[in-house]
């Protein structure tokens, strides 16, 4: 079903808007690329808020590595149950079809390819599809991973979901990551506040969606990176 | 031989100086606790200790890193806001740190339980964490090989465990419990129900050969749908589950 979807966005022809995403913006706009009866795991963070515009029509089912499918909006109240949580450990409640099951089989769902997408976060992307969002190999830190390798390279779509610039204004997609790899030619796209950009093995990074940057501009903050435009 | 226990003591008597030890739960959710306090109350030390994090706060596995009793730690996930007992010890060169992605942790354990010498994963190809293992390309897709992570000893958290030690979980709290079991040369479990009659065997989790050691410890996980089933069940000729209710087990203990 994913594969569906994949096609129908790539044929999207290139359109730009004046102003950056807002992060509600941006998560549905991931939703509504995610084809209905997807199973789907969001990451921690920002991922997460994908959820609140998968509409229940669409019939998506949320993964957590620790063990379920099918799981519902955070528990409130009466409803907390501590031994119902999600991945970022947050309780959560459990929708009817819910299953159950123990962490090695959580990941070899993930990493057998029943997954149809993740959606990560990130300190860098490639643009060959490197990521980044594990460690920023900081001397002296300690370092851990989680899932994140897992989920990397777990799902046939990976998509990372970030801004396309630091607070500090640097560049975060990268002709290659500086920062230590968590998956090597995993990301297939990058949602970002100012762009949507589908990336491929080959290093040319197709751009599906502007909003508050030109092409010009892309293109000066990356010189090291080609870019076309989507059905151009 | 399957044992039921009466106390978290006895159920960790056995362990040892310098054993490894696979220790259930992600979160809180299925962590054996009142377990990992029995193992801290029993001065057993220079342990090895498999676990997803490597404590949180001032309980548990936490304590136990506080108390230098843990010697190296396999984890996938050590650093968390509330993790100050492993940053310690870690900072001061106190524990030695084995840092394993979280699938390739879970699937390490399956391969040991399930006798499979070692397994090329994908996970972590390419990155600092697969530095110095063999890579294999197979099928034009590159993979790491991985080996299998032995227990001396499991202790794990399960919802209820029958007469023959099969056990069923609740929920999310399942995570590592079921590998563990069967990683592990003795299995330690605590439950919050002994149940008298048999599970059913088409809704068995873990099938008692996994298991050694039984301990019932109520620890208020599902309480509320306990009361429920045991209000329906006082209705019935033959309970469907659990008989003994979480005062009785109190009481026993």
């Amino acid at each position: 079903m994913s594969e569906q979807t994949t096609e129908a966005a790539d044929v999207q022809a290139f359109r730009s808007t004046d102003t950056p995403l807002t992060q509600d913006e941006l998560a549905r706009v991931i939703a509504e690329d995610i084809a209905p009866g997807s199973f789907v795991n969001l990451g921690i963070g920002q991922p997460t808020t994908v959820s609140n515009y998968l509409s229940p029509e669409k019939k998506v089912t949320l993964h957590t590595e620790n063990g379920m499918l099918g799981f519902g909006p955070e528990a409130t109240g009466d409803q907390v149950d501590e031994d119902l949580i999600n991945a970022g450990k947050i309780p959560v409640t459990e929708l009817p079809g819910a299953s159950y099951f123990h962490h090695a089989d959580s990941f070899a769902m993930m990493r057998g390819g029943h997954l149809d997408v993740c959606v990560l976060g990130a300190y860098q992307v490639s643009a060959t599809g490197d990521l980044a969002n594990w460690s920023t190999g900081k001397p002296g830190a300690i370092p851990a991973v989680g899932g994140a390798m897992d989920l990397a390279i777990g799902a046939k779509d990976t998509y990372v979901m970030m801004d396309l610039f630091t607070k500090k204004g640097d560049r975060k997609l990268m002709a290659e990551c500086t920062f230590p790899l968590t998956g090597v030619g995993c990301v297939s796209r990058i949602y970002s506040d100012r762009a949507v950009l589908l990336l491929d093995p080959s290093g040319v990074v197709t751009v599906r969606e502007l909003h508050g940057l030109t092409f010009e501009e892309l293109q000066e903050r990356h010189p090291d990176v080609r870019f076309e435009k989507a059905g151009a | 031989m399957l044992e039921f226990v009466d106390t978290a003591a006895e159920a960790v008597s056995r362990i040892t100086d310098g054993a490894t030890v696979l220790i259930g739960g992600f979160g809180n959710a299925g962590q054996p606790m009142e377990l990992i306090d029995a193992l801290m109350d029993s001065g057993a030390t220079g342990l090895t200790v498999v676990n997803n994090n490597a404590g949180q706060a001032d309980a548990g596995l936490a304590l136990l890193i506080k108390e230098r009793r843990v010697a190296k730690i396999i984890c996938s996930f050590p650093r968390q806001s509330d993790s100050w007992h492993f940053d310690e010890a870690y900072r001061a060169g106190e524990i030695e740190l084995e840092l394993v992605p979280q699938g390739n942790l879970a699937e390490r354990m399956r391969a040991a339980g399930a006798g499979i010498g070692g397994f090329f994963s994908p996970t972590g190809y390419g990155t600092q964490l697969a530095e110095g293992k063999e890579v294999r390309e197979i099928d034009g897709k590159h993979y790491v090989l991985e080996s299998p992570i032995r227990g001396d000893f499991a202790l794990i958290k399960a919802y209820a465990a029958d007469p023959y030690g099969n056990l069923v979980y609740r929920k999310t709290a399942r995570n590592f419990g079921p590998v563990m079991a069967t990683a592990a040369a003795h299995t330690i479990v605590q439950v919050d129900e002994v149940l008298d009659e048999p599970l059913n065997p088409e809704h068995v989790v873990t099938p008692g050969i996994y298991v050694d050691t039984v301990v019932g410890i109520p620890t208020g996980s599902g309480v509320k749908e306990r009361e429920e089933r045991e209000a329906l069940a006082a209705g019935r000729s033959k309970p469907c589950m659990a008989t003994k209710t979480a005062a009785e087990l109190a009481a026993q203990k």
